[in-house]
Protein backbone atom coordinates (compact mmCIF):
# COMPACT_ATOMS: atom_id res chain seq x y z
CA UNK A 1 0.00 0.00 0.00
CA UNK A 2 1.68 3.41 -1.22
CA UNK A 3 0.23 6.49 -0.88
CA UNK A 4 1.29 9.28 -2.82
CA UNK A 5 0.77 12.45 -1.24
CA UNK A 6 1.24 16.62 -2.66
CA UNK A 7 2.54 18.91 -0.04
CA UNK A 8 1.57 22.44 -0.63
CA UNK A 9 4.82 25.34 -0.38
CA UNK A 10 4.04 26.42 2.91
CA UNK A 11 4.22 22.78 4.48
CA UNK A 12 7.42 21.69 3.00
CA UNK A 13 9.45 22.82 5.95
CA UNK A 14 8.26 19.36 7.66
CA UNK A 15 8.83 17.40 4.29
CA UNK A 16 12.80 18.83 3.73
CA UNK A 17 11.18 20.42 0.91
CA UNK A 18 9.75 17.47 -0.79
CA UNK A 19 6.83 18.70 -3.14
CA UNK A 20 5.82 14.73 -3.38
CA UNK A 21 6.04 12.13 -0.24
CA UNK A 22 4.73 9.03 0.23
CA UNK A 23 3.25 7.27 3.00
CA UNK A 24 0.78 4.35 4.16
CA UNK A 25 -2.67 4.11 6.24
CA UNK A 26 -6.07 2.39 5.43
CA UNK A 27 -7.72 5.67 6.08
CA UNK A 28 -6.55 9.30 5.89
CA UNK A 29 -6.02 9.90 9.50
CA UNK A 30 -3.79 6.50 9.47
CA UNK A 31 -2.08 8.34 6.49
CA UNK A 32 -0.90 11.15 8.85
CA UNK A 33 -0.35 9.30 11.53
CA UNK A 34 2.10 7.43 9.53
CA UNK A 35 3.46 10.67 7.55
CA UNK A 36 3.95 12.06 11.07
CA UNK A 37 6.70 9.71 11.92
CA UNK A 38 8.79 10.16 9.44
CA UNK A 39 7.86 14.41 9.02
CA UNK A 40 7.36 15.99 12.16
CA UNK A 41 4.49 18.13 12.83
CA UNK A 42 3.24 17.55 9.77
CA UNK A 43 0.00 16.00 10.95
CA UNK A 44 -0.83 19.08 13.37
CA UNK A 45 -0.93 21.22 10.52
CA UNK A 46 -3.87 19.45 8.94
CA UNK A 47 -5.55 18.22 11.90
CA UNK A 48 -6.65 19.81 14.99
CA UNK A 49 -6.07 18.62 18.57
CA UNK A 50 -10.02 17.64 18.26
CA UNK A 51 -9.46 15.47 15.77
CA UNK A 52 -11.22 17.35 12.72
CA UNK A 53 -9.57 18.57 9.87
CA UNK A 54 -8.27 22.35 9.94
CA UNK A 55 -10.90 24.59 8.68
CA UNK A 56 -8.67 26.45 5.89
CA UNK A 57 -6.92 23.47 4.65
CA UNK A 58 -8.57 21.12 2.03
CA UNK A 59 -7.58 17.42 1.15
CA UNK A 60 -8.48 15.60 -1.75
CA UNK A 61 -8.52 11.97 -2.18
CA UNK A 62 -7.80 12.16 -6.04
CA UNK A 63 -9.72 14.77 -7.12
CA UNK A 64 -12.64 14.25 -3.86
CA UNK A 65 -12.38 16.65 -1.25
CA UNK A 66 -12.59 14.40 1.93
CA UNK A 67 -15.03 16.52 3.76
CA UNK A 68 -17.78 14.90 1.61
CA UNK A 69 -16.35 11.19 1.79
CA UNK A 70 -16.38 10.58 5.31
CA UNK A 71 -13.12 13.03 6.17
CA UNK A 72 -10.10 11.86 8.10
CA UNK A 73 -12.13 8.28 8.01
CA UNK A 74 -12.35 8.48 4.27
CA UNK A 75 -10.99 5.17 2.92
CA UNK A 76 -7.74 4.69 1.03
CA UNK A 77 -6.57 2.36 -2.03
CA UNK A 78 -3.27 1.74 -3.20
CA UNK A 79 -1.82 4.12 -5.92
CA UNK A 80 -4.40 6.62 -4.62
CA UNK A 81 -3.16 10.61 -4.60
CA UNK A 82 -3.77 12.42 -2.12
CA UNK A 83 -3.69 16.19 -2.09
CA UNK A 84 -3.24 18.75 0.61
CA UNK A 85 -4.15 22.71 -0.46
CA UNK A 86 -5.07 26.02 1.61
CA UNK A 87 -8.64 27.23 1.12
CA UNK A 88 -8.21 29.85 -1.37
CA UNK A 89 -10.93 32.31 -2.76
CA UNK A 90 -12.15 31.26 -6.22
CA UNK A 91 -12.51 33.78 -8.93
CA UNK A 92 -15.63 36.18 -8.63
CA UNK B 1 -41.41 38.78 -25.68
CA UNK B 2 -38.12 39.64 -26.65
CA UNK B 3 -38.82 43.58 -26.02
CA UNK B 4 -37.22 45.32 -22.90
CA UNK B 5 -37.10 48.69 -21.36
CA UNK B 6 -33.53 48.73 -20.98
CA UNK B 7 -30.26 46.66 -20.61
CA UNK B 8 -30.69 45.74 -16.63
CA UNK B 9 -34.32 43.91 -18.02
CA UNK B 10 -32.04 41.55 -19.63
CA UNK B 11 -30.71 39.55 -16.81
CA UNK B 12 -31.45 36.03 -16.03
CA UNK B 13 -33.52 33.52 -18.30
CA UNK B 14 -30.68 32.71 -19.85
CA UNK B 15 -30.84 29.29 -22.49
CA UNK B 16 -30.70 25.51 -21.31
CA UNK B 17 -28.87 23.59 -24.51
CA UNK B 18 -28.13 19.80 -24.61
CA UNK B 19 -24.52 18.92 -25.01
CA UNK B 20 -25.92 15.70 -27.28
CA UNK B 21 -22.05 14.82 -28.56
CA UNK B 22 -20.69 15.14 -25.19
CA UNK B 23 -23.32 12.96 -23.29
CA UNK B 24 -22.43 9.56 -23.64
CA UNK B 25 -25.57 7.83 -24.15
CA UNK B 26 -29.72 8.78 -24.90
CA UNK B 27 -30.28 8.12 -21.05
CA UNK B 28 -26.96 10.26 -19.86
CA UNK B 29 -27.69 13.80 -21.49
CA UNK B 30 -25.44 17.00 -20.55
CA UNK B 31 -27.59 20.54 -20.56
CA UNK B 32 -25.30 23.75 -20.35
CA UNK B 33 -27.23 26.84 -18.67
CA UNK B 34 -25.27 29.62 -21.26
CA UNK B 35 -25.20 32.22 -18.60
CA UNK B 36 -22.90 34.00 -20.95
CA UNK B 37 -25.81 35.50 -22.59
CA UNK B 38 -26.77 38.21 -19.80
CA UNK B 39 -26.18 41.68 -20.54
CA UNK B 40 -22.44 41.76 -19.55
CA UNK B 41 -21.28 37.70 -20.79
CA UNK B 42 -21.21 36.16 -17.11
CA UNK B 43 -23.59 34.92 -14.62
CA UNK B 44 -22.37 38.36 -12.26
CA UNK B 45 -25.28 40.34 -14.04
CA UNK B 46 -27.70 38.22 -11.75
CA UNK B 47 -25.64 39.03 -8.64
CA UNK B 48 -24.65 42.30 -9.33
CA UNK B 49 -28.51 43.40 -9.97
CA UNK B 50 -29.36 41.98 -6.81
CA UNK B 51 -26.83 43.20 -4.54
CA UNK B 52 -27.01 46.95 -5.93
CA UNK B 53 -31.21 46.53 -5.38
CA UNK B 54 -30.90 45.13 -1.82
CA UNK B 55 -28.42 47.78 -1.06
CA UNK B 56 -30.52 50.92 -2.45
CA UNK B 57 -33.49 49.19 -0.22
CA UNK B 58 -31.52 49.32 2.99
CA UNK B 59 -30.64 52.87 2.10
CA UNK B 60 -26.90 52.42 1.27
CA UNK B 61 -26.65 53.41 -2.19
CA UNK B 62 -27.01 57.39 -2.47
CA UNK B 63 -26.49 59.02 -6.09
CA UNK B 64 -22.88 59.68 -6.58
CA UNK B 65 -21.93 57.15 -3.94
CA UNK B 66 -18.66 54.90 -4.45
CA UNK B 67 -18.87 51.05 -4.26
CA UNK B 68 -15.64 49.01 -3.55
CA UNK B 69 -15.74 45.17 -4.45
CA UNK B 70 -13.10 42.81 -4.69
CA UNK B 71 -13.19 40.83 -7.97
CA UNK B 72 -11.19 38.94 -10.37
CA UNK B 73 -12.71 40.44 -13.02
CA UNK B 74 -17.03 39.14 -13.77
CA UNK B 75 -18.47 40.49 -10.71
CA UNK B 76 -16.38 44.10 -10.85
CA UNK B 77 -17.41 44.36 -15.02
CA UNK B 78 -21.51 43.53 -13.73
CA UNK B 79 -21.52 46.03 -11.02
CA UNK B 80 -19.57 49.02 -13.19
CA UNK B 81 -22.36 48.74 -15.73
CA UNK B 82 -25.14 48.92 -13.44
CA UNK B 83 -23.34 51.55 -11.29
CA UNK B 84 -23.03 53.65 -14.47
CA UNK B 85 -26.42 53.38 -15.51
CA UNK B 86 -27.35 54.41 -12.01
CA UNK B 87 -24.66 57.49 -11.32
CA UNK B 88 -22.15 55.08 -8.89
CA UNK B 89 -18.72 55.21 -8.89
CA UNK B 90 -16.89 51.88 -8.84
CA UNK B 91 -13.56 51.06 -7.13
CA UNK B 92 -12.74 47.05 -8.15
CA UNK B 93 -9.72 45.55 -6.43
CA UNK B 94 -8.54 42.86 -8.60
CA UNK B 95 -5.63 40.42 -8.56
CA UNK B 96 -2.88 42.02 -10.84
CA UNK B 97 -2.69 37.85 -12.41
CA UNK B 98 -5.84 37.87 -14.31
CA UNK B 99 -6.45 38.73 -18.03
CA UNK B 100 -5.77 41.70 -20.11
CA UNK B 101 -9.80 42.18 -21.11
CA UNK B 102 -10.92 42.17 -18.05
CA UNK B 103 -9.03 45.23 -17.55
CA UNK B 104 -9.78 46.56 -20.35
CA UNK B 105 -13.53 45.76 -19.93
CA UNK B 106 -13.72 47.41 -16.29
CA UNK B 107 -11.57 50.28 -17.65
CA UNK B 108 -14.69 50.65 -20.32
CA UNK B 109 -17.34 50.90 -17.86
CA UNK B 110 -15.62 53.44 -15.99
CA UNK B 111 -14.30 51.63 -12.94
CA UNK B 112 -11.41 52.20 -11.46
CA UNK B 113 -9.01 49.25 -11.11
CA UNK B 114 -7.11 48.26 -7.93
CA UNK B 115 -3.97 46.13 -8.31
CA UNK B 116 -3.69 43.34 -5.25
CA UNK B 117 -0.81 40.91 -5.32
CA UNK B 118 -0.54 37.31 -7.89
CA UNK B 119 0.61 35.66 -4.92
CA UNK B 120 -2.77 34.43 -2.75
CA UNK B 121 -5.18 35.04 -5.41
CA UNK B 122 -8.30 36.30 -4.55
CA UNK B 123 -7.57 35.90 -0.89
CA UNK B 124 -5.37 38.76 -1.12
CA UNK B 125 -7.96 41.15 -2.80
CA UNK B 126 -10.47 40.41 -0.62
CA UNK B 127 -7.59 41.77 2.69
CA UNK B 128 -6.61 44.67 0.13
CA UNK B 129 -10.34 45.55 0.02
CA UNK B 130 -11.54 45.26 3.65
CA UNK B 131 -8.30 47.61 4.64
CA UNK B 132 -9.35 50.17 1.85
CA UNK B 133 -13.18 50.19 3.14
CA UNK B 134 -11.90 50.39 7.03
CA UNK B 135 -10.01 53.70 5.79
CA UNK B 136 -13.37 54.72 3.74
CA UNK B 137 -16.39 54.24 5.85
CA UNK B 138 -18.21 56.11 3.02
CA UNK B 139 -17.68 53.73 0.43
CA UNK B 140 -20.13 50.52 0.49
CA UNK B 141 -18.79 47.29 0.14
CA UNK B 142 -20.73 44.58 -1.18
CA UNK B 143 -18.71 42.16 -0.37
CA UNK B 144 -20.09 39.25 -2.71
CA UNK B 145 -18.71 36.59 -0.51
CA UNK B 146 -21.11 37.12 2.54
CA UNK B 147 -23.52 39.24 0.85
CA UNK B 148 -27.02 36.95 1.15
CA UNK B 149 -28.21 38.97 -2.10
CA UNK B 150 -25.74 36.84 -3.82
CA UNK B 151 -27.11 33.71 -3.24
CA UNK B 152 -30.55 34.99 -3.73
CA UNK B 153 -29.94 35.52 -6.96
CA UNK B 154 -29.62 32.56 -7.88
CA UNK B 155 -32.43 30.92 -5.17
CA UNK B 156 -34.83 33.15 -6.98
CA UNK B 157 -33.67 33.24 -10.66
CA UNK B 158 -30.88 30.24 -11.51
CA UNK B 159 -32.85 27.34 -9.35
CA UNK B 160 -36.16 27.95 -10.52
CA UNK B 161 -35.35 28.53 -14.32
CA UNK B 162 -33.39 25.29 -14.03
CA UNK B 163 -35.86 23.17 -12.90
CA UNK B 164 -38.76 24.98 -14.99
CA UNK B 165 -36.76 23.99 -18.25
CA UNK B 166 -35.04 20.57 -16.74
CA UNK B 167 -37.26 19.08 -14.08
CA UNK B 168 -36.17 15.55 -15.05
CA UNK B 169 -32.71 16.70 -13.75
CA UNK B 170 -30.80 14.58 -11.37
CA UNK B 171 -27.31 16.75 -11.08
CA UNK B 172 -26.05 20.42 -10.89
CA UNK B 173 -22.57 21.27 -11.45
CA UNK B 174 -21.53 24.56 -10.88
CA UNK B 175 -17.74 26.18 -10.00
CA UNK B 176 -17.06 27.02 -5.97
CA UNK B 177 -15.84 30.90 -5.94
CA UNK B 178 -18.07 32.89 -3.98
CA UNK B 179 -20.25 29.98 -3.27
CA UNK B 180 -23.10 31.85 -3.89
CA UNK B 181 -24.45 29.53 -6.63
CA UNK B 182 -24.02 26.21 -5.30
CA UNK B 183 -25.91 28.05 -2.09
CA UNK B 184 -28.58 29.65 -4.23
CA UNK B 185 -29.37 27.03 -6.81
CA UNK B 186 -28.70 23.72 -4.13
CA UNK B 187 -31.24 25.30 -1.50
CA UNK B 188 -33.73 25.52 -4.06
CA UNK B 189 -33.49 21.94 -5.52
CA UNK B 190 -33.04 20.55 -2.35
CA UNK B 191 -36.43 22.19 -1.11
CA UNK B 192 -37.73 21.70 -4.63
CA UNK B 193 -36.09 18.18 -6.44
CA UNK B 194 -34.61 17.09 -3.33
CA UNK B 195 -33.23 13.93 -5.01
CA UNK B 196 -31.16 16.33 -7.31
CA UNK B 197 -27.05 15.92 -6.36
CA UNK B 198 -25.29 18.95 -6.04
CA UNK B 199 -21.66 19.00 -6.76
CA UNK B 200 -19.14 21.48 -7.06
CA UNK B 201 -16.31 21.57 -9.51
CA UNK B 202 -13.39 23.75 -7.41
CA UNK B 203 -10.40 25.24 -9.58
CA UNK B 204 -6.87 23.51 -8.58
CA UNK B 205 -4.57 26.64 -9.51
CA UNK B 206 -0.74 25.97 -10.19
CA UNK B 207 1.44 26.76 -7.11
CA UNK B 208 2.21 30.27 -7.52
CA UNK B 209 -1.64 31.09 -6.33
CA UNK B 210 -1.71 29.34 -3.28
CA UNK B 211 1.95 30.67 -2.50
CA UNK B 212 3.00 30.80 0.73
CA UNK B 213 -0.32 30.84 2.46
CA UNK B 214 -0.49 31.04 5.83
CA UNK B 215 -3.16 27.83 6.71
CA UNK B 216 -4.37 29.83 9.83
CA UNK B 217 -5.42 32.84 7.96
CA UNK B 218 -6.86 31.05 5.11
CA UNK B 219 -10.25 31.91 3.46
CA UNK B 220 -13.74 30.31 3.34
CA UNK B 221 -16.45 32.76 2.04
CA UNK B 222 -19.18 33.64 5.22
CA UNK B 223 -21.94 32.40 2.11
CA UNK B 224 -20.68 28.60 2.22
CA UNK B 225 -22.30 25.35 3.97
CA UNK B 226 -20.94 22.62 2.97
CA UNK B 227 -24.69 21.02 3.54
CA UNK B 228 -25.85 22.07 0.74
CA UNK B 229 -23.29 20.28 -0.67
CA UNK B 230 -23.31 16.60 -2.15
CA UNK B 231 -19.50 16.40 -3.27
CA UNK B 232 -16.41 18.82 -4.35
CA UNK B 233 -14.34 17.70 -6.97
CA UNK B 234 -10.89 19.58 -7.94
CA UNK B 235 -10.22 20.09 -11.38
CA UNK B 236 -6.10 21.09 -12.01
CA UNK B 237 -5.47 23.66 -14.63
CA UNK B 238 -4.88 21.34 -17.95
CA UNK B 239 -7.89 19.08 -17.42
CA UNK B 240 -10.12 22.31 -17.58
CA UNK B 241 -8.70 23.77 -20.13
CA UNK B 242 -8.70 20.47 -22.49
CA UNK B 243 -12.47 20.28 -21.71
CA UNK B 244 -12.77 23.99 -22.59
CA UNK B 245 -11.19 23.13 -25.63
CA UNK B 246 -13.26 19.82 -26.34
CA UNK B 247 -16.50 21.62 -25.91
CA UNK B 248 -16.01 24.55 -28.46
CA UNK B 249 -15.17 21.31 -31.07
CA UNK B 250 -17.84 19.04 -30.39
CA UNK B 251 -20.40 21.36 -29.70
CA UNK B 252 -19.24 24.58 -30.99
CA UNK B 253 -19.56 26.61 -27.60
CA UNK B 254 -17.42 28.65 -26.71
CA UNK B 255 -17.01 29.42 -22.90
CA UNK B 256 -14.77 30.59 -20.33
CA UNK B 257 -12.30 28.21 -18.56
CA UNK B 258 -14.32 27.78 -14.97
CA UNK B 259 -16.84 26.21 -17.23
CA UNK B 260 -13.67 23.35 -18.51
CA UNK B 261 -13.85 22.51 -14.72
CA UNK B 262 -17.71 22.34 -14.55
CA UNK B 263 -17.63 20.11 -17.19
CA UNK B 264 -14.42 17.65 -16.51
CA UNK B 265 -16.67 17.45 -13.15
CA UNK B 266 -19.86 16.79 -15.35
CA UNK B 267 -18.17 14.39 -17.28
CA UNK B 268 -17.01 11.94 -14.14
CA UNK B 269 -20.71 12.14 -13.04
CA UNK B 270 -21.58 10.56 -16.50
CA UNK B 271 -19.82 7.98 -16.42
CA UNK B 272 -20.66 6.99 -13.61
CA UNK B 273 -23.89 6.67 -14.27
CA UNK B 274 -23.53 4.81 -17.10
CA UNK B 275 -21.33 2.32 -14.75
CA UNK B 276 -24.18 1.99 -12.43
CA UNK B 277 -26.93 1.40 -15.83
CA UNK B 278 -28.79 4.77 -14.11
CA UNK B 279 -30.15 7.49 -16.38
CA UNK B 280 -28.90 10.82 -15.43
CA UNK B 281 -29.62 15.00 -16.39
CA UNK B 282 -26.64 16.62 -15.61
CA UNK B 283 -27.03 20.26 -15.80
CA UNK B 284 -23.91 22.26 -15.75
CA UNK B 285 -23.51 25.79 -14.81
CA UNK B 286 -21.77 28.09 -18.16
CA UNK B 287 -20.80 30.74 -15.89
CA UNK B 288 -19.23 33.18 -18.78
CA UNK B 289 -18.53 33.17 -22.23
CA UNK B 290 -14.81 32.42 -23.80
CA UNK B 291 -14.30 36.10 -24.95
CA UNK B 292 -12.25 37.51 -21.82
CA UNK B 293 -9.73 34.91 -22.25
CA UNK B 294 -8.94 35.05 -25.39
CA UNK B 295 -5.56 37.13 -24.56
CA UNK B 296 -4.13 33.80 -22.37
CA UNK B 297 -4.12 31.96 -25.36
CA UNK B 298 -6.52 29.19 -24.27
CA UNK B 299 -7.90 28.39 -27.11
CA UNK B 300 -4.95 28.84 -29.83
CA UNK B 301 -1.74 27.85 -28.03
CA UNK B 302 -0.37 24.61 -28.24
CA UNK B 303 -1.87 22.98 -25.26
CA UNK B 304 1.26 22.67 -23.46
CA UNK B 305 2.29 26.07 -23.65
CA UNK B 306 -1.55 27.48 -22.76
CA UNK B 307 -1.53 25.20 -19.32
CA UNK B 308 2.37 26.85 -18.42
CA UNK B 309 0.34 30.58 -18.90
CA UNK B 310 -2.31 29.76 -17.08
CA UNK B 311 -0.94 27.66 -14.08
CA UNK B 312 -0.11 30.89 -12.72
CA UNK B 313 -3.41 32.67 -12.98
CA UNK B 314 -6.45 32.58 -10.73
CA UNK B 315 -8.39 31.10 -14.47
CA UNK B 316 -11.78 30.27 -12.87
Amino acid sequence: MSIEVRIPTILRPHTKNEKVVTGEGETVDALFTDLDSRYTGLRARVVTEEGALHRFVNIYINDEDVRFIGGLEAKLADGDSVTILPAVAGGM
Amino acid sequence: MARYDDITATVGDTPLVGLPRLSPSPEVRLWAKLEGANPTGSVKDRVAARMIAAAEADGLLHPGATILEPTSGNTGIAVAMIARRKGYKLVAVMPENTSVERRQLLAAFGAEIVFSPAAGGSNAAVAKARAMAAERPDWVMLNQYANPANAAAHYEGTGPELLRDLPELTHFVAGLGTTATLMGVGRYLREHAPGVQIVAAEPRYGELVYGLRNLDEGFVPELYDEKVLDRRLSVGTEDALRRTREVLSEEGLFVGLSTGAVLHAGLALAKEAVKAGRSADIALLVADGGWKYLSTGAYSDVLDDAVDALDGQVWA
